[in-house]
């Protein structure tokens, strides 16, 4: 249980890297926001059995990190942890999917492996993308930025809700786990029974605390907008960001640029 | 100015699960006071006090701030009027840093860019937090996030300040420091505190709750002087009233 409270705590850490003051952080919220769209679309759209077409696309977050000077290793373990979840979906692949792709000598290299290779390094970008966003951001920003992108106010503050809930819920769990193991006296608690009682006393813990928050929100004048600290402006600096990162990222989709390197290379040195 | 009265008009609260926490309760306090309300774990104070904003609300009665009655209609003005301090800073406090936290507020209020830093930046000095303002606020101690949750309402420059339990948890010297920080706030102030002494210096007024209804209610060193009330209440003597045992120090009986 201390582990979870320890990966949480990473969570805010990975906030307050929002704190910064890069350019990449000065620049406004929704161009950051609509070049993590358009990258994820672009990553997410390529075929599950493309690899060589995906590694050009690390280019974004490798640029991002040095701009934007982010903890590379702390960012490297959080998204790898994340993807590693997302890869046991894909685990089954290799044992379903026979399709022969390759020839390695003797080895026969199914679709299912390449699938699931696939699918890792499209969950690395994706979710790297999806933190370096948050990192050079910050959640409220994000979640403005939605708004004024047009997402209904209504399913932008649920967001918002949602992320502090969470933190709300890793905090009672912490505590509540830190006094049954305290009182348990190194044995196991008691069990199952005592477990769950736990679990039902912390959904109405957090149900509480979660509510006592939103009393002490509206108490500071909250009317369902979330001000984020920056004044956006969306200018010139914005549009070039956006169109630049957007083109290159639809050319990576549209070209396999690692082939073409490729071609050109074994062109010059036949 | 009438805006700053603060009346509570048989006011009684009822929680879901039956508890009686507020059996009838009435009072007015007018602009500038500075009134204490005290009495026994458990006699209501925190629920008495979550009403004068709305954050509870009342089974029956009525609560008036200014010439305002609290409805629905006029919960944002009365937000903004009355500056509320929970009991549990834990419940206040929920943004990514303590900058955030205190900014809330004034971004609430349509403030930008400088004017949110000033604000933030007074209010944080007011309770010596300045130097805490990028940490973020679930890595301060107790006291800190007490000091923390007082400057996120200063921030808000509130015309009624309502406070539960102010110093409880601070150090001798936070302590005084937000007792002359309530001095110097001239507005009325309500708060509730297990502190006596501090009721003794800060507070012309006492109103002492029992069992969710006021036993007592008038000037200070009355309410203290009476020793029946304050057995029967669960209270006792502010320790400056008291004659000391290690100097036989008289007790201080010029206090108000
Ligand atoms: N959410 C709740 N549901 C049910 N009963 C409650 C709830 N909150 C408080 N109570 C009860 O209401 C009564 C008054 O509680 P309140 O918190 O107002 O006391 P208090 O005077 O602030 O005490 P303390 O000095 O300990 O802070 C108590 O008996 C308490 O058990
Ligand atoms: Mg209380």
């Amino acid at each position: 249980m201390i582990s979870i409270n320890a990966a949480v705590i990473d969570l805010k850490r990975l906030e307050l890297l929002a704190d910064g003051d890069t350019p990449i952080h000065a620049l406004d919220a929704r161009a950051k926001v609509l070049v993590t769209f358009v990258f994820i679309i672009s990553v997410v759209s390529c075929s599950r059995y493309e690899l060589a077409r995906l590694i050009p696309f690390f280019i974004f977050p490798a640029v991002i990190i040095a701009l934007a000077n982010l903890p590379t290793l702390f960012l490297a373990g959080k998204i790898t942890l994340v993807c590693s979840f997302v890869v046991i979906v894909g685990f089954f692949n290799p044992f379903f999917d026979h399709t022969e792709l390759y020839q390695i000598g003797h080895i026969t290299v199914t679709g299912g492996w390449i699938s699931l290779i696939s699918l890792f390094i499209r969950s690395l970008l994706t979710v790297g993308a999806t933190f370096i966003l948050i990192g050079t951001t910050g959640f409220t920003a994000v979640c403005q930025a939605l708004e004024r992108l047009g997402i209904p106010q209504l399913f932008t503050t649920q967001l918002l809700f949602l992320h502090r809930y969470i933190f709300v819920l890793a905090d009672e769990t912490g505590r509540a786990s830190r006094a049954r193991e305290l009182r348990s006296c190194g044995k196991k608690g008691l069990g199952v029974v005592s477990f769950s009682s736990l679990v039902g006393h912390l959904l109405l813990r957090t149900w509480q605390q979660a509510a006592r928050i939103h009393t002490a929100m509206l108490a500071r004048g909250f009317a369902g907008h979330f001000h984020a600290r920056r004044q956006p402006s969306f200018g010139m600096v914005e549009l070039c960001y956006l169109l630049s990162w957007s083109s290159l990222f639809i050319a990576l989709r549209l070209f396999d640029i690692s082939e073409t390197i490729g071609k050109v290379v074994t062109g010059i040195f036949p | 100015m009438s805006h700053h009265i603060v009346e509570v008009i048989h006011l009684r609260h009822i929680y879901p699960d039956g508890t009686i926490a507020i059996k009838d309760v009435s009072f007015r306090i007018t602009h500038g006071e500075s009134v204490a309300i005290i009495g026994a774990n458990g006699a209501g104070k925190s629920t008495l006090l979550q009403h004068l904003n709305g954050c509870l609300e009342a089974t029956s009665g009525q609560i008036r701030i200014g010439d305002m009655p609290l409805t629905k209609a006029t919960l944002p003005d009365i937000r903004r009027t009355v500056g509320m301090v929970f009991q549990n800073p834990d419940d206040q406090l929920f943004m990514p840093t303590v900058f955030d936290d205190v900014a809330f507020g004034p971004l609430n209020l349509g403030l930008v860019g400088a004017d949110v830093e000033k604000r933030v930046t007074e209010a944080l000095i007011q309770v010596g937090a300045d130097h805490l303002r990028a940490k973020p606020p679930y890595h301060l101690s107790g006291g800190e996030k007490k000091r923390v949750a007082i400057a996120t309402v200063l921030a808000m420059t509130p015309d009624i300040l309502v406070l539960d339990e102010p110093t409880n948890g601070l150090d001798p010297y936070a302590r005084r420091q937000i007792m002359s920080l309530l001095q110097e706030f001239h507005h009325t102030k309500i708060f509730t505190t297990h502190d006596l002494d501090m009721v003794l210096e800060l507070c012309q007024r006492t109103i002492i709750l029992h069992e969710g209804e006021i036993r007592a209610d008038g000037p200070t060193g009355e309410i203290f002087r009476n020793d029946d009330l304050l057995t029967a209440c669960r209270l006792e003597k502010p320790l400056a009233m008291q004659g000391c045992p290690l100097c036989s120090r008289e007790a201080d009986t010029t206090k108000p």
